[in-house]
């Protein structure tokens, strides 16, 4: 037998080299394995950046899958709960998947490379459940996290950043497109998605040429106000567009210990991407069951009064608390774009329909003393922001 | 242009003839499709060499269940045989046992036989009362499954609270300790622990053989009869009472696929491209060669298809047919006692040594045997004076690690025909004929998956609330419109028919619900 090296302790990015570099507050988290910086230098300047400029995020620790093979497509339909046959070659397409019960396991986006051949990117591992899923198709699922590197660049200079450095044909390519291009003889492919609801783009490419495309790209930004960015500032980006995370809005189905802790895509707000029109997908008969006796749980976006963030807050249906909470704040922000104290959460039904008012109950600490706040949230049905520019194809040079 | 039925049976096993004949009965339009030419599948008699013709799977009736022939209004007298197991020794000295008692083993192993029949049985009757059911599920909130598991609870505590104990403590344990702790005499110990094994992956010192054990005597107290014709009488009145019933029976017409249309089942297609039309598809195939082969992990969730793909029913029995031109000679045996039951298990020692090599995809070299002589009693067998052996021998692993080649056929062979002429020494210059079916034969002629005879290890893992698989207890598959009605289902294997029967009965109360 030959030996394999294991790695020990946490594994580096292949862009870790250039990050190290810029990082000035040494702040990491650990991510499926890697390093993955809090912040470089300013959790609110890095925000910034993908707001008024572009943000470059290491997007590389994200789970990835390669999914080919003359069933791959089937595969997928029955995985996921929408319709991947609507999907073309150059598309990506959100999407979410379940166990037989119709409990949501992860969310994701696939990415229908060529013809036949899909990536499928989540930021949890799912190697079991996809060769679960495998079984009777004639399918290959390799895990591909190491073997492509990746940067989300995010912002509304983005576009012009990409340009700029030579990238031909980006001004063609919509929200959830794809497109192949070549980067000092390797293949680069740029999808326009991400994590922020901005116009922004994903670039992923061998890890060998990850060095030089990252110094390409700040070359290229300098003058656009490019800056690289942690997951602090990303997730304030993220609860602003008002994207899921796991471990956040929801649990995996299948890490989940008691019953009724998982969250159906009823629950999670995703009955847009249920496609009942598919004959069969992995809980389709729970889902239906669920549709026809009405869901447990509903996700609401929050529009609180005041600028206190309600962390980990009760939600009440009434201003006195006295009463049983209906559900609780999942992720909390101030957004400094909006210039709204906002949140997820997860309540009850029939409680939170879009327009409802509910009560939060926020504690903060002043000067070592708790206070107590009952402050008034609005339950609004779109994303706290979604600017035009997001979808422009051609995007505006900025 | 497809004809349409109320319901359309996926082969013509015992099972699946018994549930269509109750379908059929109950004004249901039903349509058998058996791949092979003869109807009952592992239950069927057939001439292996010229003149001479055996069971050529199951070869012996324990389990056929009273309620279904009274269902079916067939005459009892088919589970009225009780034969004499005689456990052989090279010595001549053999012990008898039947239903209640034994023979040839000291004053205190025949009154400890005595106890552990009369317990044994006991348990086993608690069992039966739940092989001709169809299992709650656990966690629901259908009064039907509260209410019978109530009904569970309450029979296990109504044993007594020792009996209870005893039924508790024994149920996932195996037979060895127990036999071990009762008796003395290494031929009654190697005998039931044959009892306990046959026919599954597991060997005494296994878990859960004491629940074989019992599964066997929850079938008819433990009483063995053989059929006369062979196991193929059965399946031919069997398929006579569902002709009988209005019940279309077409033979040779394998079924390739099932057809399912938006998310349910809507008919099958033959291997010649033949389609049939129903809203109702009962499968009496294997759940693995149903759900995986026959109707495509595509059309099912993914949880359960990983149970099915996860379900062990690797076969471990074999079965040998020896054409003889006159019955052996074995020491201490009168004339009369070919027409009994003989095994091949010396000691419990020698059952699991038998077992070893399996775990490790080899065959026995020294198998356990049993077998009987059925032309003894049923001359149309064999012609006069000559005589037909049939033995399940074990263990003959499915995976053989060498592979079923003629090599590894004949090896195996060689050591089954030297273990019985250890008790038979002239048996080799008998044989005139010969056949064995290992696993992988029983596979592809009786077209189940790994050849196990219960279509799935019977284990308390794949039992009862579990059997096949979670999820589908109940005869009905998470696929709307199809049904399974097989030894994979609840209860399991053996010529039982309570699997076809507690199908029959689930879909025709789901249908009055409906």
């Amino acid at each position: 037998m030959i030996s394999q090296p294991v790695h020990q302790g946490r594994l580096k990015s292949p862009f870790y080299s250039r990050l190290e570099k810029l990082d000035t507050v040494n702040e990491w988290h650990e991510w499926k394995g890697y390093s993955s910086a809090n912040s470089l230098y300013c959790e609110n300047t890095e925000y910034f950046a993908i707001r008024n400029a572009t943000g470059v995020f290491d997007l590389s620790p994200m789970t990835k899958y390669r999914i080919t093979g003359p069933d791959a497509l089937d595969y997928l339909n029955r995985l996921v709960t929408r319709d991947m046959a609507k999907v073309g070659s150059g598309r990506v397409a959100y999407a979410v998947w379940c166990d037989d019960k119709g409990q949501v396991i992860d969310d994701g986006t696939i990415f229908h490379l060529r013809k036949g051949e899909y990536r499928l990117c989540s930021q949890e591992r799912h190697y079991a459940w996809l060769t679960a899923a495998a079984i009777g198709f004639d399918v290959n699922i390799a895990h591909e996290t190491e073997d492509v590197a990746a940067l989300a660049v995010q912002g509304p200079t983005s576009y012009s950043v990409l340009k700029n450095m030579g990238l031909k044909g980006l001004e063609e390519l919509k929200p959830f497109g794809l497109t192949h291009l070549d980067f000092h003889g390797a293949e680069l492919m740029i999808s326009r998605t991400g994590f922020t609801a901005d116009l922004g783009y994903e670039l992923w490419i061998d890890p060998d040429k990850a060095g030089a495309l990252w110094d390409a790209l700040f070359a290229a930004g300098e003058l656009h106000g490019i800056r690289a960015i942690g997951t602090h500032a990303l997730e304030l980006a993220r609860i602003e567009a008002g994207f899921l995370a796991a471990y956040e809005e929801f649990l995996p189905a299948d890490e989940t210990v008691r019953t009724g802790r998982s969250r159906s895509p009823f629950e999670l707000g995703l009955d847009w991407l249920v496609d009942f029109k598919k004959p069969n997908f992995n809980g389709r008969r729970a889902l239906a069951d669920e549709k026809r006796k009405g869901s447990t749980w509903r996700l609401v976006k929050l529009d609180i009064e005041g600028n206190k963030t309600a962390h980990h807050s009760y939600i009440f249906s009434k201003a006195k608390a006295n009463k049983e909470h209906i559900g609780f704040i999942t992720s909390a922000v101030w957004s400094p774009i909006c210039k709204q104290n906002i949140a997820l959460g997860t309540v009850r039904t029939p409680y939170g329909k879009p327009g409802d008012s509910v009560w939060v109950e926020i504690f903060y600490q002043r000067e070592m003393h708790w206070n107590r706040d009952m402050a008034k949230a609005t339950v609004v049905d779109k994303p706290f922001w979604f600017p035009p520019r997001r979808g422009a194809t051609p995007p505006a040079p900025y | 242009m497809t004809e349409k039925y109320d319901a359309i049976v996926v082969g013509a096993g015992h099972n699946g003839l018994v549930c269509s004949a109750l379908l059929a009965k109950a004004g249901k339009r039903v349509l058998v499709l058996e791949a092979n030419e003869q109807v009952g599948g592992a239950a069927v008699t057939r001439e292996f060499a010229d003149g001479y013709s055996v069971s050529a799977c199951a070869h012996l009736l324990y389990q056929l269940q009273p309620e279904v022939l009274k269902d079916l209004k067939l005459p009892p007298r088919l589970v009225s045989g009780n034969m004499t197991t005689i456990a052989l020794a090279e010595t001549g000295k053999h012990v008898r046992l039947s239903d209640k008692t034994v023979e040839g083993v000291s004053g205190k192993d025949a009154e400890s036989y005595r106890e552990f029949r009369k317990r044994m049985t006991r348990f086993a009757d608690l069992l039966r009362k739940y092989l001709n059911k169809a299992p709650p599920r656990l966690g629901t909130k259908d009064v039907k499954d509260i209410i019978t598991l109530g009904q569970l609870g309450f029979d296990i505590r109504r044993l007594g609270r020792k009996e209870m104990r005893e039924f508790l403590r024994l149920i996932g344990m195996n037979i060895h300790d127990e036999l071990d702790e009762r008796f003395d005499s290494p031929l009654l110990k190697g005998a039931v622990s044959l009892d306990a094994v046959l026919g599954t992956h597991l060997g005494p010192r296994s878990p859960n053989t004491i629940m074989t054990y019992l599964y066997r005597l929850a079938g008819n107290h433990g009483r063995v009869g053989i059929p006369r014709g062979g196991m193929g009488s059965v399946s031919n009145e069997l398929a006579q009472a569902a002709r009988g019933a209005g019940v279309t029976i077409r033979t040779r017409m394998p079924v390739k696929r099932i057809i399912v249309e938006n998310g349910r089942a809507t008919g099958v297609e033959t291997e010649d491209g033949e389609r049939f039309d129903s809203y109702t598809i009962i499968s009496n195939a294997d759940p693995k060669r149903t759900v995986m082969d026959m109707v495509g992990a595509k059309h099912v969730e993914t949880g359960f298809t990983r149970r099915i793909h996860h379900l062990r029913s690797k076969g471990n029995a074999a079965k040998v047919h020896l054409a003889l031109d006159g019955l052996p000679a074995i020491k201490g045996l009168s004339k009369k006692d070919f027409a009994e039951r003989m095994v091949i298990a010396p000691d419990e020692h020698y059952v699991e040594r038998a077992f070893n090599p399996a775990k490790y995809g080899e065959s026995s070299p020294n198998p356990v045997v049993e077998m009987t002589f059925p032309s003894f009693r049923d001359e149309t067998l064999a012609p006069t004076g000559k005589h037909v052996l049939s033995a399940v021998v074990q263990y003959a692993p499915y995976e053989l690690k060498a592979g079923w080649n003629d090599s590894a056929r004949q090896v195996f062979m060689q050591a089954v025909i030297k273990t019985i002429a250890k008790y038979a020494p002239d048996i080799e210059q008998r044989i005139t004929a010969s056949e064995l079916l290992t696993p992988a034969d029983i596979e592809r002629e009786f077209h189940i998956t790994g050849g196990h005879w219960h279509h799935g290890e019977l284990t308390l893992d794949q039992f009862l609330f579990v059997r096949p698989v979670s999820g589908a207890a109940q005869y009905r598959m998470p696929l709307d419109g199809l049904y399974l009605c097989g030894a994979g289902a609840h209860p399991g294997g053996g010529v039982s028919g309570a699997a076809g029967r507690n199908a029959a009965r689930a879909i025709l109360s789901r249908e009055k619900a409906a």
